[in-house]
């Protein structure tokens, strides 16, 4: 029995060391690829419609941001983002979902201190500092080019 | 066939992005929130230095659904509004490029809080 139980720890433990990083890169890569996928085939669909590039890689994302919210409101997002870790966070449904997750978690404290404010929580700073690196790299190239 | 391969190269390099994320979060501080906002400035750095725009023709969605697709969109935005308008372009150029993506979001979510309630968290 003794023997038997330290044979087991003895695997259990070979198994274990292997870090739960290859395995959470490996979903990673998996699902954030196919995220991606999906956006580049949803640009393709909508410019077959006629829809400029622009546009279609606007819609594309917004597509995916409707479906991420969808999931986030009816409870299955977070549970598809235990696993997929970063490969459902880097791709914009991560954004969504922060967005979404925000605003229906802080219902109970209003529409407008609640939903209203606390819906930038995440979409706040990723806006943010955006912009303010997008002004800038506007400030630099101006500069650059018309001196 | 072509089509095929255009979504292999999406799928390799979004992966990628996710994959790069995936270790900062194991093996750093960076939390989520910290992610998305270093994937959005990195996404503006690449695409004002010029990085983003090949990355984007070789990989198509796989560069453009990440957030540095967001980040890179602002670049783009800014540089041509700034060649159209000048200075005042810097103020005007980052917003009107991603205007749908952020409008879709919050528009989204707010629906989305009128119409589902908080999951207690398993």
């Amino acid at each position: 029995m003794n023997t038997s139980e330290q044979t087991y720890k003895k695997y259990a433990d070979a198994r274990a060391v292997k870090s739960p990083i290859l395995k959470n890169c490996i979903w990673a890569f998996c699902s954030g690829g196919f995220i991606c996928t999906i956006g580049h085939l949803l640009k393709m669909l909508y410019m077959n419609f006629g829809i400029s590039e622009d546009n279609s890689a606007m819609t594309a994302s917004v597509s995916l941001v409707f479906i991420a919210i969808l999931l986030t409101g009816i409870g299955v997002f977070d549970n598809i983002a235990k696993h997929t870790g970063a490969g459902t966070l880097v791709p914009i449904t991560g954004f969504a979902n922060a967005v979404a997750s925000c605003a229906i978690d802080t219902k109970s404290e209003g529409y407008i201190l609640g939903v209203g404010a606390k819906i930038f929580t995440v979409a706040g700073p990723v806006i943010l500092y955006g912009i303010s690196s997008g002004v800038i790299y506007g400030i630099i190239y101006y500069f650059l080019t018309r001196m | 066939m072509e089509i095929l391969m255009s979504c292999i190269k999406a799928f390799i390099v979004g992966g990628l992005f996710c994959v790069i994320a995936q270790v900062l979060i194991d093996k750093t501080k960076l939390n989520p929130a910290r992610i998305l906002v270093s994937y959005v400035v990195a996404g503006v750095i690449l695409g004002a230095v010029g990085v983003y725009k090949p990355l984007l023709d070789f990989a198509g969605g796989g560069a453009a659904t990440p957030l540095t697709g967001f980040g890179y969109t602002i670049s783009r935005g800014v540089k041509e509004a700034v060649d159209a308008e000048g200075l005042i372009g810097v103020l005007k150029g980052g917003i009107t490029a991603t205007a749908g993506g952020i409008t879709a979001a919050l528009f989204f979510g707010l629906l989305a809080s009128l119409i589902f309630k908080s999951k207690p968290k398993r």
